[in-house]
């Protein structure tokens, strides 16, 4: 019973990698860059929630709503300010701009809300689900976590697959230029790149504070670098892959916290990762780069 | 290229001069800029009376320069902002009633990230301003970085809640806080008396030494007390939001009491994700867990039963006039923190008168003054009645256990 | 022709050296005639520190081609061998100045050691994935040093993952490594002169690289890995060097590093990914494969949080704009442009004016 318990938290905490992931992989397809400024995007996200709810008592929906917007404009606002100038430029260049943005996203927090922890309502209220006579008792932010990662990604992938906008990132993301002869407008292309990926990220914020219920500046790094692993895991750039990566990584953690050392739980995920890299060189789901000579 | 390199090499050069300059005469500008923008920035958060009185210090020709070092930024930062006000309004009453031996005082605060490489920078930046005694540093690694300057330059230090064993290896460092080991002897040691539980869980960070140090203290004592650790779980900084894997380890060892000598923030987690998996042993925390009942929205009554060893409570009669003073000034309730630098700004007022000492005194002369002051003294402050001190550096004060009932702590 | 460009690169790399010199001999005379910051004088071997790791990580970064975020975990390694010899071998022999010769050796050794193990599994990826998965060695190897107490008596080391107590020492028993408090004690035995010392063989390793056969090898893989395998370049090997090299100087940097400290520990902060990303940041700020813009950089990064103390709470909001800012200044196209027009214009108005 027990077992199934870690199971279930890991599946849960890799739900929450998962719609993380599910941001930095669509950025990274079609952008081609990592923004490391994606975990604070979820930090920003919890705020406004937190702010909406607890602060002028809103009801919950709206909470996460406002935080939805807020996030979706401010990541095309960053995208535009900071890295479309830097679009051509070398791709360090751009990766260190996306720290800078971090950077600046967090003391920015750190002046407006202060430096001391913040107790986050769960915006999920609904009793916990007990099954096997109380043995194993599951919460319902964890059940919520799960079912809203799956249809998540289940709605990405149709937007990709069925929408004209959706096709325009495909190709923006196989052939940047060639796209662009094809009349595909790139700019705005990875604009709404940015306004999907956020707003997943500001969805994220809100469930990971929900199960976590911690808010602070710094609360959006560490899940952020987490998602950034999963997200490679998974394959890089693969929505499925991203999904996978997010899941595993949370299972992994959870398992080897309880069964191994939960001192190590850390090195031990880093470790699968490298395994499943040298094994698969481009993760999970990951497409094989064919080399040009 | 080149045009580069070489604009990049002046403004190198400037930086350079700069911070050469700031040194060797104390009113230099850069120094001056910082403590403008230190007194600017205090005036913004308390404007009423903190001009008069920053004002009034300046006037005076000659004040006691108080340096305060600690975590503003970063993960730490509730740390080091709580031990900054603290040290800001005690030096605020002080001078409002006429300063120290009828010197008014002045304080600069400086942030050091929670590193030790930033905090001796913070350090040396203090030096340069003319600091002639340290509160500080806050967190344990920095503050032993900061204690070999320290004593290397003979410079009054007094750490408001560095608590590892080695912050106050010079014979020129105190502490306001108990030490780890004291803590976790104590913990173990009222458990067993009280006979609390026999099935003893623990949690702890291991990437702190606040947490390690308390839990290896503990440890030892444990078995001396006849409990009995049943399940022992780590944690680290970069896995401090998720604790159920460790909970349901505690629940199925059959813990009857789990020890948390973990901070507040940790804490808070752990008791909701503990309602939420209905596990309820008794929750035994250390001084870090002062200050749950001020997180931010926190449901108060997730922290019912909770017992804990703390010198500090918001809601003491002694401290009550302290916690609305502080509330009004910066808005937040006060932590453990912000009490401890509290006492620590009194204990040199109280050293100070002791030693009569005065400004114009070399920093190394105030501080064989006050090293041997502060082992006469003692001081009835917020963490602590009948403070004293010996030459080691340690703080003789009997921590208190108290339970968490109706949203307010209860003496036990 | 070819006689002229060498000569070129000589005197460029005689300005490097001549310019971290020139720096020393001012700072010296600073020192001596007691015109000199407590905090500039403190800030003296880190500089030096965070330069070392620059450069280190430039070969990586710029002249290899490929993204390491796990630089720091190199100097951690480095920085725990080198105090760890200092501390155990402060018995055997007196002299820190000695020890602390030593401990760098050490340092570099063990560091080279493990750029080497963790070379041969990481070079095989490309781009983005070898960028996570050096950021991932750089984790573990900080969490695996987290969980580590090694402690030393008269029978010899003992190691344990668990803590103190199950080491199992007898009376004469020092424990060195402590799990997360790390080592505390190290003599504060490094000076600016060893730093520069350090700094100056690093840039002159990493010069010589570059302009050696193996160098111009390491550069070809970099601008195209198939055409320098098709003429019978040994890719693994020179990637291997130039890797390992690169990690050792980094272990170098880290016995600094920690014999400036009195308390070492392996914190996010300080040896997690974010001061790898510090370090990168230096290295694209100062230009890739540019070691004297690696050092410049690196000064002026380290000094620039320093300076803006005067901010109080703005100082690391600020620093964050300054970053972007720059960035976007140094590499944006359309910047490049307008600073080229800009110049033009100047250029013209200078000569109109004549």
């Amino acid at each position: 019973m027990s077992f199934l318990s870690y199971l279930i938290n890991g599946i849960s905490l890799g739900s929450v990698y998962a719609i993380i992931a599910l941001g930095y992989t669509m950025v990274y397809g079609i952008a081609k860059m990592l923004n490391f400024a994606h975990g604070d995007i979820i930090m920003v996200g919890a705020f406004v929630t937190f702010t909406m709810v607890s602060t002028c008592g809103y009801p919950p929906m709206v909470g996460v709503l406002c935080a939805i917007v807020f996030c979706t404009v401010l990541g095309v606002v960053i995208e535009r300010v900071a890295y479309k100038p830097l679009r051509g430029a070398s791709k360090l260049a751009v990766l260190i701009t996306a720290i800078g943005v971090s950077y600046l996203l967090q003391n920015l927090a750190l002046l407006i809300f202060g430096s001391n922890s913040h107790q986050f309502t769960s915006v999920v209220a609904l009793p916990n689900l007990k099954l096997a006579d109380g043995a194993l008792t599951i919460s319902s932010v964890t059940i919520v976590t799960i079912l809203l990662c799956i249809i998540i990604m289940v709605v990405l992938l149709t937007f990709i697959n069925k929408t004209k906008i959706g096709q325009a990132m495909l190709a923006v993301s196989e052939d940047n230029g060639a796209a662009t002869l094809m009349g595909i407008d790139v700019n705005r292309t990875i604009a709404v790149t940015f306004a999907i990926g956020s707003a997943l990220a500001a969805i994220a914020g809100a469930l990971l504070c929900s199960a976590y219920p911690s808010l602070t500046p710094y609360t959006g790094s560490m899940p952020g670098i987490k998602a950034f692993v999963a997200a490679v895991f998974g394959g890089i750039g693969s929505i499925p892959g991203a999904f996978i990566g997010g899941v595993l990584l949370g299972i992994i953690e959870n398992l080897s916290k309880a069964y191994i050392s939960s001192q190590l739980s850390d090195a031990i995920v880093f470790s699968v990762l490298i395994i499943v890299l040298l094994v698969r060189p481009t993760g999970i789901m990951g497409k094989k780069i064919n080399e040009k000579v | 290229m080149k045009k580069r390199m070489f604009s990049l090499g002046m403004a190198v050069l400037m930086a350079a001069s700069m911070t050469a300059c700031g040194g060797s005469s104390s009113s230099s500008a850069t120094t001056a800029a910082a403590a403008a923008e230190t007194e600017a920035a205090e005036a913004a958060e308390a404007e009423d009376s903190a001009e008069e009185t920053e004002a009034a210090a300046a006037d005076d020709g000659a004040t006691f320069k108080i340096g305060v070092i600690g975590p503003l930024t970063g993960a730490a930062a509730a740390y080091g902002v709580g031990v900054a006000n603290g040290a800001d309004l005690a030096v605020k009453e002080i001078n409002a009633a006429g300063g120290i031996n009828g010197y008014q005082v002045e304080l600069n605060s400086q942030d050091d990230e929670h590193d030790p490489e930033k905090s001796v920078n913070a350090y040396n930046t203090l030096k340069d301003w003319g600091a002639q005694m340290i509160v500080g540093s806050v967190t344990s690694k920095p503050c032993i970085a900061v204690v070999a300057e320290t004593s290397a330059d003979n410079m009054f230090q007094i750490t408001p809640s560095g608590s590892a064993v080695e912050c106050i290896s010079g014979d020129n460092a105190f502490r306001v806080c108990f030490s780890d080991p004291s803590q976790g002897k104590a913990s173990a040691q009222y458990i067993g008396e009280h006979a609390l539980a026999t099935k003893i869980g623990i949690i702890y960070d291991s990437s702190t030494e606040y947490s390690s140090g308390i839990r290896e203290a503990f440890v030892a004592e444990a078995a001396n007390q006849g409990l009995e650790i049943v399940a022992d779980e780590a944690f680290t900084a970069d896995s401090a939001t998720d604790f159920s894997v460790q909970l349901d380890k505690m629940n199925e060892a059959g813990a009857e009491l789990v020890f948390l000598p973990i901070y507040y923030q940790e804490a808070s987690i752990i008791l909701k994700q503990a309602s939420d998996k209905e596990f309820a042993p008794i929750f035994f925390g250390v001084d870090g867990m002062d200050g749950i009942l001020t997180v931010d929205n926190f449901d108060t009554s997730l922290a019912e039963g909770v017992m804990l060893l703390t010198p500090f409570s918001t809601t003491e009669e002694g401290s009550l006039q302290f916690t609305a003073d502080y509330t009004a000034a910066y808005g937040e309730e006060p932590n453990q923190f912000a009490a401890d630098s509290y006492d620590a700004i009194y204990a040199i007022k109280a050293a100070a008168e002791a030693a009569d000492v005065n400004p114009d005194m070399s920093y190394s002369d105030i501080c064989d003054a006050l090293k041997v002051a502060m082992t006469e003294i003692s001081i009835d402050g917020l963490t602590g009645e009948n403070m004293t001190w010996d030459a080691s550096g340690e703080t003789g004060k009997a921590p208190k256990a108290v339970m968490i009932v109706n949203g307010v702590y209860e003496m036990q | 022709m070819k006689m002229n460009q060498k000569r070129k690169v000589f005197i460029q790399n005689l300005i490097t050296y001549a310019i971290v010199i020139g720096c020393w001999i001012i700072i010296q005379i600073m020192i001596q005639t007691g015109n000199i910051s407590s905090l500039l004088k403190g800030l003296l071997v880190p500089l030096c520190t965070y330069a070392i790791l620059a450069v280190s990580l430039n070969l990586t970064v710029g002249i290899l081609g490929e993204l390491s975020l796990g630089h720091a975990g190199f100097m951690c390694v480095g920085a725990f061998s080198g105090a760890f010899f200092t501390n155990v071998a402060a018995n055997v022999i007196p002299g820190t100045g000695l020890r602390l010769f030593f401990a760098l050796l050490i340092g570099a050794a063990v560091a080279g050691i493990f750029g080497l193990l963790i070379g041969i599994p990481v070079l095989r990826l490309k781009g983005d994935y070898l960028a996570i998965v050096t950021l991932a060695f750089g984790e573990i190897i900080k969490n695996l040093i987290n969980t580590l107490y090694v402690g030393v008596d008269a029978a010899g080391l003992h190691f344990s993952i668990k803590d103190t107590t199950s080491l199992g020492l007898d009376e004469t028993g020092v424990v060195i490594i402590k799990g997360p408090q790390g080592i505390t004690g190290t003599p504060k035995a490094a000076t600016f002169t060893v730093g520069v010392i350090v700094l100056l063989i690093t840039v002159f390793v990493v010069l010589n690289l570059i302009n050696s056969r193996s160098g111009r090898a390491i550069m070809a893989i970099r601008d195209n890995r198939i055409a320098a395998e098709s003429i019978g370049i040994n890719v693994t090997k020179f990637k291997l060097m130039a890797f390992a090299i690169s990690a050792s100087l980094a272990g170098a940097a880290g016995v600094l590093y920690a014999h400036n400290l009195s308390s070492l520990a392996a914190t996010t902060n300080n040896f997690g990914y974010n001061k790898s990303i510090t370090i990168l940041v230096f290295v694209v700020l100062g230009g890739l494969g540019n070691v004297r813009g690696s050092i410049i950089a690196a000064v002026i990064l380290t000094l620039l949080p320093e300076l803006l103390r005067g901010l109080n709470d703005y100082r690391m909001l600020i620093y964050a704009i300054v970053l972007i800012v720059m960035m976007i200044f140094n590499s944006s196209p359309k910047a490049i442009e307008m600073r080229a027009v800009l110049r033009e214009r100047f250029k013209k108005k200078s000569k109109e004016a004549a």
